[in-house]
């Protein structure tokens, strides 16, 4: 369970950052009248998407670090057999990552006002977030085909669980891409999609993110890393 | 409102809020059905809510027939023994007390009680009822498909929830965890609205500090679900995973009627680890909320201002971040390490500080208060003395050697139906009859009212305490018949019929409340806005029952916090938290 105590620590944090500037120690009983003299306790001025999205990115985490700590319990038991990486997951990520540049593309193109660069940014990121998805199923067929199947071992089951989570996400994802993308499409003005353009390229960096930790669970690099922390711990 | 002249220093101007877009219904269907409003969805989950938890309300009954008179009834066998308690569990922790507290109270109490229109996302809330009420369905049907519901006990424990020596192995236990799943992923929607509505669309002066401890129960409450949810979300898609697919994340290699089974190497353990994680802040979600209210109630009907209202916050708080860390205390038995259990008994026992605190501040906020014995108060008052009779047996269970021998008994029922049972009903039903003048511009009937209260509150603990007994001679929990052992007296069985007898009226007095709520609608007394004399921003609306957008042209201005009672000086015994401050002598003074 040490992932998912180090991810409610680091949320933890964050809201006790947040709290620390919200005044706790105000003793509203002797306050009355307007609160224009303590700025910053008032509501949030950020859009609600925006902190929607955050708050959602949290529950996101929480889901995935989860998922890590069941991993790393379930890895330790003596039937664990870890299974090859296909090449593919390789290239798979190579497109992730051009999926992510090409919405940071168009998140600065909306920014600089240019509507064109929006259109090419999320066609292109768009499109390779498909690829990304059918790589993935490529790769999951190259594995059945290999003989690697989802109840042979459970680090097979974990790999196509895991990846299946993530892929779902990225489905999600794509929902709201397409949403926005349907409504550049319609000939809506910048200020309407800006605030689109950038949730959904958050939210692919959030995504890309996960998968880099994923992939580094799934292929065994962050053994190391997890065998330093538990001697440093012990 | 008092006229009071306008003072420069210390009112402001209406605050200039740019109209927010609100979703204008155009059909009665999109006005009650698909209708994004959160009242509207509020009443929704809470007739949902209500439903079901009614169907664990004659489970229950049936389980204590049995319970009661063993051998009696012959439609009750063991198998439907253990699908009725198995059901009964998961419905009324999950599918009632969370979905009551979190999509009902919070979905009709926090846009009234912050002062904003609506939830900020109101499709994504409308759908959040939808996805809910297809996993109560999902969850229901399971009485109707072969080998009926499951009967692996609320906690799904792997190996036995999916093995053929469990009733409801085919589709039970397979639905069951959709079910789950689909609630958790209603409950992530509404449980976006929530949070980011008391983040962001708090209306003017309404600062954290100045909101009522309602709010901050179920703000805080559902901070917790969302991030504890998911460890219940990923063992249900793992365990479904090993039922459906054949995967071993936690199924062990076994032997089952002679064979072999396909299963091997997988951790039992590795699901209470999950489950738990979940399953322990999962009683302060359902509690935190209850905290909240009751505060609020004992405030109001007690016309003085909450004690240590700071306090109270920071309990809060803090209560909800230890949650996270106790999880274990539910495994001592699980064969974990002892320094472990020395952790997590620690953990434990720390919790029992703030909320202690919480139940000093409420006794000392009645302390010299000016209390009505109205019926949110009489239940009010029936919560704390509940809480603390079922925290107090949280103290024995926290310690590990007191635990291991009781663990499994009928003390451990008894324990937590009587903290996390009795105590949030006790409250969810005082927030009713606070709350339901607003809802619906009526009053409920007092003297059914009163009936009510008294028959539920002494029979509760005429089940219960009882029980405490029955648990501490050893009698063991989720057995359909005891039989005749040595360490069990006769006299068990005369109680146990004793409890049966009290569950049917207890049982009974919910049928008089469910008539109340229907009767009342037609006939009670006219409430008028603000029965109770609140200070709260809910009872501020300008129409009762709040109409769509709940203010009119312009959102409320706060100028106080929600406890102004009884303030020496004021006019009322009441000052509400829109109502500008008196000027004082130096402005008026100061003025031309």
């Amino acid at each position: 369970m040490s992932a998912i105590i180090l991810f409610m620590a680091v949320i933890a944090v964050i809201i006790g950052w947040w709290l620390a500037q919200q005044r706790l120690t105000a003793k509203p009983w002797l306050e009355e009248g307007s609160i224009d003299r303590f700025p910053g306790t008032g509501a949030m001025t950020l859009p609600a998407a925006k902190i929607g999205l955050g708050v959602f990115l949290a529950v996101a985490s929480s889901l995935f670090a989860l998922f890590m700590s069941a991993y790393s319990m379930r890895m330790n038991m003596v039937d664990w057999r870890a299974l090859p990486v296909p090449g593919l997951l390789w290239f798979n990520t190579g497109v992730l990552v051009v999926s992510s540049v090409a919405l940071q593309w168009a998140y600065v193109a909306a920014r600089r006002n240019s509507m064109d660069g929006v259109i090419v940014g999320l066609c292109a990121g768009g499109a390779s977030a498909v690829i990304f998805l059918v790589g993935q199923l490529l790769a999951w067929q190259q594995l059945r085909a290999a003989g690697y199947f989802v109840a042979s071992n459970p680090a097979n089951s974990f790999f196509y669980m895991i990846t299946a989570a993530h892929g779902l996400h990225l489905m999600g994802g794509l929902v709201a891409l397409g949403r926005t993308t349907a409504k550049v499409w319609r000939g809506a003005e910048m200020p309407q999609v800006r605030l689109s353009v950038e949730l959904c390229t958050i939210y692919w960096h959030f995504l890309l993110l996960v998968w880099l930790v994923l992939l580094g669970l799934l292929t065994g690099w962050t053994d190391d890393f997890v065998d330093i922390c538990r001697r440093l711990l012990s | 409102m008092v006229d009071v002249p306008y003072d420069r220093i210390a009112d402001v101007p209406p605050a200039e809020v740019p109209e927010v877009e609100l979703y204008h219904p155009k059909s009665w269907w999109t006005q009650y059905v698909f209708s994004q409003d959160a009242k509207v969805i509020a009443i929704q989950y809470s007739l949902t809510a209500t439903a079901i938890g009614l169907v664990a309300l004659v489970l229950s009954w049936l389980m204590r027939l049995q319970l009661g008179f063993p051998g009696t009834f012959s439609f009750i066998d063991a198998n439907q023994y253990l699908q009725f308690i198995t059901m009964h569990g998961m419905i009324m922790v999950i599918y009632l007390l969370t979905a009551l507290f979190l999509g009902g109270f919070g979905n009709y109490l926090i846009p009234l009680m912050v002062g904003a229109r609506d939830m900020v996302f109101p499709y994504v809330n409308m759908l959040s009822y939808w996805v809910y009420l297809l996993a109560v369905l999902v969850l229901a049907s399971t009485f109707f498909v072969p080998g009926g519901p499951t009967g692996a006990g609320w906690t799904l424990y792997p190996p036995q929830a999916i093995l053929s020596g469990t009733p409801g192995q085919d589709w039970g236990i397979i639905l069951m965890l959709s079910s789950l799943i689909l609630f958790i992923i209603g409950f992530t929607m509404g449980g976006l609205n929530y949070v980011v509505t008391v983040l962001q669309a708090r209306t003017r002066g309404m600062t954290l500090m100045r909101m009522p401890l309602t709010v901050w129960g179920i703000f805080t409450a559902t901070v917790m679900a969302l991030l504890a949810f998911p460890a219940l979300f990923v063992a249900s898609v793992m365990m479904l995973f090993d039922r459906v697919l054949g995967t071993s994340f936690f199924m062990p290699a076994l032997v089952e009627m002679g064979q072999q089974m396909k299963y091997g190497g997988g951790s039992p353990i590795l699901f209470q680890h999950l489950f738990w994680f979940f399953g322990h802040p999962e009683v302060y979600i359902v509690a935190l909320p209850a905290f909240g209210i009751v505060s609020d109630l004992i405030s109001t009907h007690a016309r003085k201002n909450i004690f240590g209202y700071r306090m109270m916050v920071w309990a809060i708080v803090a209560i909800g971040a230890l949650s996270f860390i106790v999880w274990a205390h539910h495994m001592y038995v699980s064969g974990m390490h002892p320094h472990f259990g020395f952790f997590f008994a620690t953990t434990t026992l720390i919790i029992a500080i703030p909320t202690a605190i919480k139940v000093y501040n409420w006794v000392l906020t009645l302390w010299r208060g000016d209390i009505h014995l109205t019926v949110p108060m009489l239940f009010a008052l029936g919560f704390i003395i509940t809480f603390v009779n079922g925290g107090l047996t949280g103290l024995f269970l926290g310690n590990v050697v007191v635990d291991v021998p009781l663990s499994d008994t009928m003390f451990v029922v008894a324990h937590f139906h009587m903290v996390m049972g009795v105590a949030p009903i006790m409250v969810v039903l005082g927030a009713i009859y606070h709350w339901y003048p607003k809802v619906t511009g009526r009053m409920l009937d007092d003297w059914m009212g009163k009936f009510h209260f008294w028959v539920t509150f002494l029979g509760a603990y005429l089940i219960f305490f009882p029980m405490h007994y029955i648990g501490l001679l050893g009698v063991p929990r989720r057995y359909h018949e005891i039989g005749e052992a040595a360490f069990i007296p006769s006299s068990t069985h005369t109680l146990n019929a004793f409890i049966t007898v009290m569950a049917l009226m207890v049982g009974f007095a919910q049928m008089v409340f469910l008539f109340n709520l229907v009767w009342s609608y037609f006939k009670g007394r006219p409430s008028g806005g603000n029965p109770w004399r609140a200070t709260t921003l809910e009872w501020q609306t300008p129409e009762t029952p709040p109409g769509h957008g709940n203010w009119g042209k312009e959102l409320p201005v706060v100028y106080r916090w929600a406890y102004d009672y009884s303030v020496p000086g004021a006019e009322q015994d009441f000052i509400p938290q829109n109502q500008p401050p008196r000027p004082t002598r130096a402005v008026q003074e100061a003025a031309p």
